[in-house]
């Protein structure tokens, strides 16, 4: 099922699907954000804003809104 | 030979950068830009280098104005500080994303060494990074590994520097690196390169799979949405108790050196104008100047303990949805709380934002936070208009005053950010994609460093205007027009004696009768109308204007005036002055509502010289410092209007 990260629950593992078009979409390419890059959302901030995702072994910060960019495929078994 | 170091941001690129220079680093300016450029020397089988430690990137295609120094100084051929050749810092533990600005880099064809860098942790990561297989990849680059943080690889370093290859055209992608403005082109780019990377990296680096990781245990507690607020409570508790207690002893002895130091020349040298200047204008200028040392230097060996151990990106983290309505960031947080301490290390710290809008209205607002300076201001104010009652049986109405001082700053600075937030517009949106690096043991040597830099950035950059403002208001505290300074001195001279005043009362009344008559008595003078509707007399629009200096000489240009002696460090004879002191009907002049005016004047007002020099220092023009002290005089002037208003 492809959703927006911003919508994955902490602790679930889900893999990069495609980005939204915006001005923000190359500087996210560049922080590791690629079609099949697994993400594990590790923790958010009080009120859910921040985000905090594991990209293959570093941990990156986003605004919710910024999380909203990024299409992920999330798998129910996980 | 001029070196440049790129790299991405928590790599340990300053770590390379201060184990290849030591403490031969300076702080110049990237040409055209409010960036500031830092490099440093060294030499190596007798060649000498100068290295340029260029801003952290994620990638050569520019995201903010820091940025684009890298990518203007790189591609352009013409630019004057085009590095001739590259050294690229690469966190091994993260090689992917690394490589992306590597790669770029490697393609712009200038020599090219990889600083293989934290490979300790990789190896605790169980990555193992075949580099023989790099190697292959990027022929025509040399490699190293080094692990910065325990000073390890400079002389590998050194190696490498003389075996560097003159490229030959040898490209990682085939396409070219295109314009920092094409979106598109970029994006297309970057999926090839990434493409490449991505295979490459399946080729060289095999990884075994990991247990959870220190970094993630401790993130379960720093940022946890009541623990994590606790934790950042006691840290900042913790550095403001370690400042206050350990940043007074050596500002005293400053203070009484240089006093001291005054003494010695006004002794030894002849009486005379140029004997003044030294001793009333210059060393004294000198000592305003050298007096913040400690607190800066101490706030900033704080704010690198936190930005080095990784967990300022955590409190950012917390803070962002707070200061986010403000026009804010949540890298905001740690200059305004700075600012509770001295403005001028909150503005040096506003640094760390890297967007530009975001970092000014923080340089803006940050001086509306309550300094220690305005201690001794409010001391002396609420000891003068508010009586030591308690409310509730148990609130002591002073320490209450006191409180809503600091919270009356702390919410004009918000409020003040939410209006230049809708202001200043600019097409550069605040984002909050920040990486969160591992926890690491900060290093005593990075930081002593650091510390350096910015003690000296101040004492050169800003302290040339504080010592010309100080000697300008020193002349004209000590100058009048023509003799009108001398009559006054002699008729005072002659008044004391009908008064049968002691010889030291006399001295004190001389000194207030010529302040009264020097320029700055004139001006204070002067703006009496204009300060006349918020409740001041001359006497207090005197001090107003020698406080310009710093807030806590009000405290002792109202002992000159009043012709107290300042001699004990209790203000008490100072305060039965005051209180004394009657209007010409008879009613007090410091009524409550004056001292409340006047109280919120100096919460508002932009009263601090050295401030305004860093905020030149740091935005590079005097537009904004000009800017700061128009809109906190008028906020001033207006809320201590209301107060007067409200209070008569």
């Amino acid at each position: 099922m492809v959703t927006e990260l911003d919508k994955i629950a902490n602790g679930r593992l889900v893999t990069v699907d495609s980005l939204k078009d915006s001005n923000l979409k190359v500087k996210l390419m560049e922080m590791g954000l690629i079609s099949g890059k697994k993400v594990k959302v590790l923790f958010r901030a009080p009120f859910g804003d921040p985000i905090a995702i594991d990209i293959e072994g570093y941990v990156l910060s986003l605004r919710r809104s910024e999380a909203n960019l990024i299409y992920v495929n999330s798998e129910k078994s996980l | 030979m001029r070196l440049g170091l790129i790299g991405n941001p928590n790599t340990g690129k300053s770590s390379i950068f201060n184990l290849l220079t030591g403490l031969k680093q300076h702080i110049g300016n990237f040409p055209g830009v409010t960036v500031d450029k830092k490099h440093g020397g060294f030499s190596h089988a007798g060649i000498q280098y100068e290295l340029i430690d260029f801003p952290g990137t994620y990638s050569i295609y520019p995201r903010s104005s820091d940025e684009k120094v890298v990518y203007d100084s790189l591609i352009n051929a013409e630019s004057e500080i085009r590095p001739q050749a590259l050294l690229v810092v690469v966190d091994a533990s993260n090689l992917e994303r690394n490589l992306l600005l590597f790669s770029q880099v490697y393609d712009l064809q200038l020599p090219t060494l990889m600083i293989l860098n934290m490979i300790d942790l990789a190896d605790r990561r169980n990555l193992k990074i075949d580099l023989a297989g790099l190697k292959q990849k990027f022929p025509d680059a040399e490699i190293v590994t080094t692990n910065a943080r325990i000073k390890s690889g400079k002389n590998r370093i050194y190696k490498a520097l003389e075996t560097l290859k003159v490229r030959a055209g040898h490209k990682f992608n085939v396409s070219e690196i295109t314009s920092a403005d094409d979106l598109e082109a970029q994006e297309k780019e970057t999926l090839e390169r990434q493409a490449l990377i991505r295979d490459l990296i399946n080729d060289v680096v095999t990884e075994e799979k990991q247990e959870e990781t220190f970094s993630s245990k401790l993130d379960k507690i720093l940022v946890h949405p009541v623990l994590g607020y606790l934790i950042f409570g006691l840290v900042l508790i913790t550095i403001f108790q370690f400042i206050f207690t350990f940043a007074n002893v050596p500002m005293d002895i400053i203070d009484g050196a240089f006093a001291l130091l005054s003494d010695y020349f006004a002794g030894v040298m002849p009486e005379g104008i140029f004997t003044d200047l030294l001793t009333q204008g210059i060393i004294p200028g000198i000592g305003g100047v050298v007096i913040f040392i400690p607190q800066i230097a101490l706030l900033f060996f704080f704010i690198g303990i936190l930005e080095e151990s990784g967990y300022l990106a955590r409190v950012v983290f917390i803070m962002d949805r707070f200061m986010r309505p403000f026009g804010l960031n949540g890298r905001s947080i740690v200059p305004l709380m700075s600012s509770v301490a001295c403005a001028i290390p909150g503005v040096m710290a506003a640094r760390t934002i890297p967007n530009w809008k975001e970092r000014l209205i923080t340089i803006l607002v940050a001086p509306l936070m309550s300094c220690s300076a305005r201690i001794p201001v409010y001391t002396l104010l609420i000891a003068l208009v508010i009586p030591e009652q308690k409310v509730f049986g148990f609130m002591n109405v002073q320490g209450l005053v006191l409180f809503c001082l600091y919270l009356l700053g702390i919410v004009m600075a918000l409020v003040v950010a939410m209006l230049l937030n809708a202001i200043i517009l600019k097409k550069e949106k605040g984002s909050l994609i920040l990486e969160m690096p591992t926890y690491k043991m900060p290093r005593l040597s990075n930081l002593g460093l650091t510390v350096l830099e910015k003690v000296r950035v101040f004492v050169w950059d800003a302290g040339k205007i504080i010592l010309a403002i100080s000697i300008i208001l020193w002349a004209l505290a000590t100058y009048g027009p023509s003799d009108r300074m001398e009559k006054a001195g002699v008729e005072a001279d002659q008044m004391a004696q009908q008064m049968d005043l002691s010889p030291k009362e006399t001295d004190q009344f001389v000194s207030s009768k010529k302040l009264e008559n020097s320029y700055i008595g004139i001006i204070g003078k002067t703006i009496e109308p204009v300060i006349e509707p918020i409740g001041y007399d001359w006497k207090i629009g005197i001090s107003l204007v020698t406080s310009f200096a710093a807030r806590e000489v009000f405290v002792g240009s109202m002992a000159t005036i009043y012709a107290v002696q300042d001699e004990s460090e209790t203000t008490a004879p100072l305060l039965e002055k005051m209180r004394r002191e009657k209007l010409v009907d008879g009613t007090p002049v410091y009524s409550l509502a004056t001292g409340v005016s006047l109280m919120v004047f100096y919460v508002f007002a932009m009263m601090c010289m050295a401030t305004l020099a860093v905020v030149k220092r740091e935005t590079k023009s005097w537009k904004w410092p000009i800017v700061q002290v128009v809109y906190m005089g008028v906020l001033a002037y207006l809320g201590a209007y209301i107060a007067y208003i409200t209070f008569s």
